[in-house]
């Protein structure tokens, strides 16, 4: 041991840093590895559930993207119309008839014969026949070509999710129902195109006929006054705070109570909203105006924090330019310092709105989540957001539902998606680096 | 003919532009100027050298109440420009900017066309009325600005796509289309190369027959080719004002001799 230690302390003086570099270096080096791990590990997993869940999304939701239709040739029997006032008459009759042809053995005067015949329809069916009839009153006495939903049970059925080898007592169409469908299928009258009632209708009892249309311009509606809301007085808010607010105290103060605004949970708003606009203002209940405004207090904040970032990220150079010609305040800001700043501001607005669309609290405490079956022609018409219509599908129980609220999903996310993506695009494009 | 001009100039010389006295200037708690007393005549350049920190820039921002932006920044004192005080109540900071046209430190043009960032001041001041007019002001200031010759074709281009030395031209070119009757430069050269240097230099002395110029530099080199008059800042005080070939070569305080042979500074 003593042999060792003057060697040790010989070979200390000279080396011991380069030695002790090297043996931290590997520790160093080690440690980054782990980091990059870790990081690699997470980007794994957030990624790994993103596609779980698009992927539940589409496989559950991707049979609402057709519908099975029955095609039909409906005799419009002038008797069974009456003139005067077309939509008055046994619609649902003259499709009895026209069905009962494809069952010669069935009675079809036998009511509940007849109803199990016509079951396979969807209870919608007898309405398009009339619309159409309206439409054009000339088909009366005529035989009509028309493609009818049919009803959701037999709607699963062609779509495999009702399984044929489940015991009939499980089943919700029984074995005699199958082979009335099957009966059609054979004389090939059943197709599955796309359904475009998805987009085209608004809201239905019956799932074979629900859509997300009322929703769709519900939330334009809904979106829109927020953003007419809260774009101009988030910036103006922003702009002032930002170019021309003394820095004192109180400004201190209101600036921390914005960004703390940003963080109250919606369901507040939505409980604001009730209590201020509905209840003192008595503005009209389920309304995109109403929700609207609700969203524009919530997006407020995001919008003005993400204004001052942009404002703040404008070099003071360009400022003391145009001071320097002698730009007043205001022109400096109008003629400068915004337009530099658009870009950043757009982007934050479009990721604040985006928010908004998806925001289902609030909406709900105002009655957006009412049924509906028309869409609503204005801001003041009651109507349903995207987010509150997936609620209400999710809380149906009818079997229909459960692919069209994925559907209801996904094309939420469609919306969200793109405007996300035109944020990304406007961020690219007038990006300037300094 | 040139001759003539230059008599002329230097009886010019004589007049005195912008009167300061007893100018003190605090950041906040900071005593940056401390009353500084300084004549600065027509058409002559004037420089201002000294350390990092000594207030130089400070002062000079004070001549066009550049220093008003800053909320914690106090400036006291008299600054005369032709006899009346710059910082009277009456005294709109935005006309007297228009009167002092400035120059910074970084070539700083707007994100805009070449032909934009020249018209920019004389449009928000309303110095031209038709196109034409315009057309004019922005072709006489790229010329003062000796940019005209190079950038006369591209004139709907960015300035930012310039050189380094041209973007300082085009920002001198844009401080004097608003037609201003004393330019100050704040070490108008420090981002530039030594010929766009040069360049400028050049220009300055053009400048001067028809502006007070007033010239931050670091460079004492620079400060002896350009200026008539060089003014000496340290901790805040001005040291010593004179003639820049006395301050060079016959300073009368210590303080400037060490700065000006390197050994403060």
């Amino acid at each position: 041991m003593t042999d060792i230690t003057p060697e040790q302390a010989g070979s200390g003086s000279s080396h011991s840093a380069t030695e002790l570099v090297r043996k931290s270096l590997a520790r160093r080096n080690r440690k980054q590895r782990v980091l990059q791990g870790f990081g690699i590990a997470a980007i794994f997993f957030a990624l790994s559930m993103l596609v779980i869940l698009i992927g539940s999304l589409i496989s559950t939701g991707y049979p609402a993207f057709t519908q099975t239709h029955v095609e039909l040739e409906v005799y419009v029997d002038p008797d069974e119309v009456n003139p005067d006032n077309l939509s008055r008459g046994s619609y649902d009759e003259m499709i009895a008839v026209s069905m009962g042809a494809y069952f010669p053995g069935v009675d079809m005067t036998d009511r509940t014969a007849a109803r199990e015949v016509t079951q396979i329809l969807s209870s919608g069916a007898q309405l398009l026949l009339r619309e159409r009839v309206i439409a054009d009153p000339s088909l009366i006495g005529q035989t009509v070509n028309i493609k009818v939903p049919a009803s959701d049970n037999f709607d699963q059925l062609n779509k495999g999710l009702v399984k044929r080898d489940t015991p009939e007592r499980l089943r919700r169409v029984d074995d005699a129902a199958i082979e009335r469908f099957d009966t059609l299928n054979e004389a090939g009258i059943i197709s599955t195109p796309l359904n475009t009632r998805l987009v085209t209708n608004a809201d239905s009892r019956f799932p074979e006929l629900a859509g997300l249309k009322g929703a769709i311009i519900g939330s334009f509606w809904a979106l829109l006054t927020c953003f007419v809301i809260s774009f101009p007085i988030g910036i103006g808010a922003a702009i002032y705070l930002e170019e021309f607010a003394p820095k004192n105290r109180l400004s201190d103060i209101i600036e921390i109570n914005i960004n703390n605004l940003a963080a109250v949970p919606s369901v507040v708003f939505g409980l604001l909203a009730l209590a201020v606009f509905l209840g003192w203002f008595g503005m009209p209940r389920s309304a995109p105006l109403v929700g609207g405004i609700t969203l524009a207090l919530m997006t407020l904040p995001t919008i003005i924090i993400a204004t001052r970032a942009a404002l703040k990220a404008v070099p003071p150079s360009i400022r003391e330019a145009a001071l320097g010609v002698g730009a007043s305040k205001q022109q400096v800001v109008f003629h400068h310092v915004l337009p530099l700043a658009m870009p950043g501001i757009l982007t934050g607005t479009i990721i604040g709105l985006a928010q908004a669309l998806g925001e289902t609290a609030p909406l709900l405490l105002i009655g957006m989540n009412a049924f509906i079956t028309s869409a609503p022609s204005g801001p003041f018409d009651s109507a349903t957001a995207l987010p509150t219509q997936i609620f209400i599908w999710a809380d149906s129980p009818e079997r229909g539902f459960v692919s069209r609220t994925s559907a209801a999903i996904l094309v939420l996310l469609t919306f969200l998606i793109s405007m996300n993506a035109i944020a990304i695009y406007l961020r690219q494009k007038f990006e300037r680096k300094w | 003919m040139n001759d003539m001009r230059k008599i002329e100039r230097d009886v010019k010389m004589a007049d005195t532009k912008i009167t300061a006295r007893n100018v003190n200037v605090f950041y906040g708690e900071t005593h940056a100027i401390k009353n500084v007393d300084v004549d600065i005549a027509e058409n002559t350049v004037t420089a201002f050298i000294g350390p990092s920190g000594c207030g130089k820039s400070t002062f000079l921002r004070c001549i066009n109440r550049m220093n008003d932006t800053i909320d914690i920044c106090r400036v006291t004192g008299d600054i005369q420009l032709d006899g009346s005080d710059i910082n009277a109540a009456s005294v709109d900071p935005v006309q007297l900017r228009a009167k002092v046209g400035m120059v910074f430190q970084k070539p700083n043009p707007f994100p805009k066309s070449i032909y934009d960032n020249v018209a920019y001041g004389p449009r928000i001041h309303g110095l031209a009325r038709t196109k034409s007019d315009m057309d004019e002001i922005v072709e006489r200031a790229l010329r003062r600005g000796a940019l005209w010759e190079e950038v006369k074709d591209r004139l709907d281009q960015p300035g930012t796509g310039l050189s380094g030395g041209q973007q300082q031209r085009l920002c001198i070119a844009r401080a004097v289309a608003t037609e201003p009757e004393v330019l100050l430069m704040d070490e108008p050269c420090s981002a530039l190369d030594p010929i766009a240097t040069a360049q400028i230099e050049e220009l300055i002395d053009e400048l001067r027959q028809e502006y007070s110029v007033v010239i931050v530099t670091h460079s004492m080199q620079q400060a002896a080719r350009v200026s008539q008059k060089t003014a000496f800042f340290h901790l805040g005080n001005l040291v010593e004002f004179n003639d820049t070939s006395n301050i060079f070569s016959n300073p009368s305080d210590p303080r400037t001799e060490s700065y000006i042979t390197g050994r403060i500074g």
